[in-house]
C-alpha cells in the first residue's frame, strides 16, 4: 500500500452536509438550513435574501435554486422558536418576538411597501408583477406540499388528513393557473379571459385521458417491481441471518444435548440476539458505540468471538486497515460465516488461519483450517451455508468468494470486496 | 497440519542422524517447563536441551559456556530483552564455525518487537501457540540455516514493507520483490513452505531462499530506513 493511500485512511470528520431544516421554517427552510451550515444567526440570512430580493429579484431566484437543489433534512436549528406559547393557563399567546425578528419585520414590512408603491405608480409593469406573484405563491405552496410529503414518509406515520392535503394542492394549483391565465390575458383583453382559460383546460383533459391510462400502469408496474426486488434482498438477507446465527446454534444444542446448562446459556443467548435483529432498526442489537469501525478491529473481534464460542484457536494476521463501509460490513459477515465454518468442521486439524490485507482499494480475506475438507459440489441444494451466507451474500455486495478445499487437505475461503472509497 | 506430523515422527525415527543443541531463554520458568515437556524427549525429536536461562546476563553466560546450534529466545526478557542478548551474542552469530543460530518465540503482538529481533539477528519467530511438532521442525530449520517466519511474523513484514514503500531510495535492498511478498502473504495465511512450494510451482529450496532473502532485507535496510526505526526508539 503507498504513503498516499496510508494517509487517507486516518479518520476525517465526516462532511458537513448542506440540508433545509424542516423544523421553524417559514417557507422553504432554505434560510434555517443555511444558517446552521453558516454558524450564522437565523435573521442576518433571511435578511441577505431580502435585499438581494431587490436587486432585480436575484435573492427570489437564489432561493427557489436552493430549494429545488438542497434536500430536506434536520440539520440546522435544533429548536424551533414557535411564534405563539402557551401560557401557564393553557392559552396561547404571541410570544413576545426578539429584537432581530422585529427588526426584520419593519424591514420587510418597509419593503413591501416600497414594492406596492413601485408597482401601483408603474402601471406597466404592474400587469406583469401580480400575475408573477400568483404564480410564486403557488408553485411555492405546492412545493411546501411535496416537502411536507416527504418528511411524513421518514419521520412519523401520523398522517395528515388528505383532505387538507388535497386542498392544498389545489388550491396551489388554481394560483398557478389563474396567476398564468392573467400573465396571458393582460397581454390582450380581459374578454379572452375565459376563452383561454376554457383552451388550457381543453388541452388538459384531453392529454389525461390519452396518457393517463398509459401512466398508471407504468406506475403500478415499477412499483410491484420494485417490491419483488426489495422482498427477494429482504429474504436472502434474513436467510442468511438465520443461518449464521441460529442454525449454528441449534447444531451446538445438539451437541451440548447432555449438558442442560449449556443448553440453557446457548438457547437464551440465541433468543437475546434474534430478538435485537428482529426488533432494533439497526439489526445488530447492539449499541453504535460498541460496534467496530476499523476493518482490523472487525476482524479480530469477529475472530475473537468465534473463538470464544466455539473453542478453537483462532490466528488472525492482519496487514493495513481501513475504515469499515457497507460491503465491508457485509465482507465480515461472510468472513465470520467462514471462521464459524472452519471452527466447526476443521477445527480438529489445529489453529484456523484468518489473513486480512488492505491494499490499495482492495480487501483481501482469507480463512484456511486444516481440517479434512469437503466438495462444495457435494453438498446438498438446501444446505445453506456455504453457498448463501458466504458466496451469496459477497455477490450481493459487490465482491467475490472463492472456496478451495481438497478432501483432507484443509479449506480455505477468499473473500475479496473493493472499498466504496478508495 | 497432518503433513508437519509426518515431518516429525519422520523425524524421531531418524534421530539417530538428526540431533540439535538447544538453550532456552525465557524469563517465565513455567513456560520452560512446558517447552522442555513438549521437545525435550531427545529420542524422540532429536532436541537435547542443554541449558536454561531467565535473564539476559544469565543467558550471555550459558550460551557462550555451552555454545549451542540453536536458541530459542524470548522476546521479552529482564535485563534489555531479547535483543540485548542478541547484541552480545553478536560475535558468536557470525562465528564461521558452528555458529550459534537464534530462534524468536513470543506472545508478543507488536511488530516493532518482533521486527527488533530479526533486525538484531535472529533467524526466525514463532509465536508460543505453535504445537511442539511445529517448534521441533522450525528448530531444525534455524539449524540447517533457514529462516523460518510465522504467518503472523509475515504479516509484520508485510504491514512494514507497505509503510515504507513511498521513498524509495535503493529499491533492490529496500523493497521485496513480487515473488517475495507472494511468499510472504502465503506464509501469512498459514501455508507451509511445502504448500507454498506446490502453490507457486517452485521448489521448497526456492521458497526458502526467497524467505532468507526477505530476513537479509529486513537486516539490512538502508539508511532511510535506519533512521527511522532509530528515530522511532529515541536513539538520536
Amino acid at each position: 500500500m503507498s504513503a498516499a493511500a496510508r494517509v487517507t485512511e486516518t479518520d476525517e470528520p465526516p462532511v458537513r452536509k448542506l440540508y433545509r431544516s424542516a423544523d421553524g421554517r417559514w417557507l422553504g427552510g432554505v434560510a434555517i438550513g443555511l444558517a446552521g451550515h453558516l454558524g450564522l444567526p437565523v435573521v442576518w440570512v433571511r435578511m441577505a435574501f431580502v435585499v438581494m430580493f431587490f436587486l432585480d429579484g436575484l435573492g427570489l431566484l437564489v432561493y427557489a435554486a436552493f430549494w429545488i437543489v438542497v434536500p430536506l433534512g434536520v440539520g440546522g436549528r435544533a429548536t424551533p422558536r414557535p411564534v405563539f406559547e402557551t401560557t401557564p393557563d393553557g392559552r396561547r399567546r404571541l410570544r413576545k418576538p426578539d429584537r432581530g425578528q422585529l427588526f426584520a419585520l419593519i424591514v420587510l414590512a418597509v419593503g413591501a411597501a416600497a414594492l406596492v408603491g413601485k408597482i401601483a405608480a408603474d402601471n406597466q409593469s404592474g400587469r406583469y408583477v401580480w400575475p408573477l406573484l400568483l404564480v410564486s405563491g403557488g408553485l411555492a405552496l405546492v412545493w411546501r406540499q411535496a416537502d411536507n410529503a416527504r418528511r411524513a414518509s421518514w419521520t412519523d406515520p401520523g398522517r395528515q388528513t388528505r383532505a387538507f392535503r388535497l386542498a392544498r394542492g389545489l388550491v396551489g394549483v388554481a394560483l398557478v393557473g389563474t396567476g398564468l391565465a392573467v400573465f396571458v390575458v393582460v397581454r390582450g383583453s380581459v374578454a379572452q379571459l375565459g376563452t383561454a382559460l376554457t383552451a388550457a383546460v381543453a388541452v388538459l383533459t384531453g392529454i389525461a385521458l390519452l396518457a393517463g391510462p398509459w401512466l398508471v400502469r407504468m406506475s403500478q408496474d415499477l412499483t410491484a417491481e420494485r417490491t419483488m426486488r426489495i422482498r427477494a434482498q429482504e429474504r436472502a438477507e434474513v436467510a442468511a441471518h438465520v443461518h449464521d446465527s441460529v442454525l449454528h446454534t441449534l447444531t451446538l444444542i445438539q451437541r451440548n444435548a447432555e449438558d442442560a446448562g449449556e443448553v440453557r446459556r446457548l438457547a437464551r443467548a440465541q433468543e437475546r440476539e434474534l430478538r435485537n435483529w428482529l426488533y432494533k432498526p439497526e439489526g445488530t442489537g447492539k449499541d453504535k458505540d460498541e460496534e467496530p469501525d476499523t476493518l482490523a478491529e472487525a476482524v479480530k473481534r469477529a475472530a475473537a468471538e468465534v473463538e470464544d464460542k466455539h473453542g478453537v484457536p483462532l490466528e488472525v494476521v492482519v496487514v493495513g486497515d481501513c475504515p469499515l463501509d457497507e460491503g465491508l460490513v457485509a465482507q465480515m459477515q461472510a468472513a465470520r460465516e467462514a471462521m464459524v465454518n472452519a471452527a466447526k468442521y476443521g477445527g480438529e486439524g489445529g489453529a484456523v488461519q484468518v489473513y486480512a490485507e488492505v491494499e490499495g482499494r482492495t480487501v483481501f480475506v482469507s480463512v484456511r483450517d486444516r481440517g479434512p475438507g469437503f466438495d462444495l459440489d457435494a453438498v446438498p441444494e438446501d444446505r445453506m451455508g456455504v453457498r448463501e451466507s458466504i458466496i451469496g451474500r459477497m455477490q450481493r455486495n459487490g465482491g467475490t468468494a472463492r472456496l478451495r478445499s481438497v478432501p483432507g487437505g484443509g479449506t480455505e475461503v477468499e473473500l475479496e470486496m473493493e472499498r466504496a472509497d478508495g | 497440519m497432518s503433513d508437519e506430523t509426518g515431518t516429525a515422527t519422520e523425524a524421531g525415527a531418524a534421530g539417530t542422524e538428526r540431533r540439535v543443541r538447544v538453550v532456552l531463554v525465557d524469563d517465565h520458568r513455567m513456560f520452560r517447563t512446558g517447552v522442555q515437556a513438549e521437545i525435550g524427549r531427545t529420542e524422540v525429536t532429536g532436541v537435547e536441551v542443554v541449558g536454561e536461562a531467565a535473564d539476559v546476563d544469565q543467558a550471555v553466560t550459558v550460551i557462550t559456556a555451552t555454545r549451542p546450534e540453536v536458541v530459542l529466545l524470548d522476546v521479552h526478557l529482564p535485563g534489555g530483552g531479547g535483543v540485548e542478548v542478541l547484541r552480545r551474542c553478536a560475535s558468536l552469530m557470525s562465528a564461521t564455525e558452528d555458529p550459534v543460530r537464534f530462534l524468536a518465540l513470543s506472545v508478543s503482538d507488536a511488530a516493532e518487537d518482533v521486527i527488533g529481533v530479526i533486525r538484531g539477528g535472529a533467524r526466525g519467530y514463532v509465536t508460543k501457540t505453535i504445537t511442539g511438532t511445529d517448534l521441533v521442525d522450525s528448530i531444525f530449520r534455524v539449524q540447517e540455516g533457514d529462516a523460518v517466519f510465522s504467518p503472523r511474523l509475515a504479516g509484520f513484514v508485510l504491514d512494514a514493507f507497505a509503510s515504507t514503500d513511498a521513498p524509495p531510495v535503493d529499491e533492490d535492498m529496500d523493497r521485496l520483490t513480487q515473488r517475495e511478498r507472494e511468499v510472504l502473504r502465503l506464509i501469512a495465511r498459514g501455508y507451509a513452505y511445502k504448500e507454498i512450494a506446490k502453490q507457486l510451482y517452485i521448489s521448497v529450496k526456492t521458497v526458502e531462499s526467497h524467505v532468507s532473502a526477505v530476513l537479509r532485507k529486513l537486516q539490512l535496510s538502508n539508511r532511510h530506513e535506519l533512521t527511522r526505526w532509530a528515530t522511532a526508539r529515541r536513539l538520536v
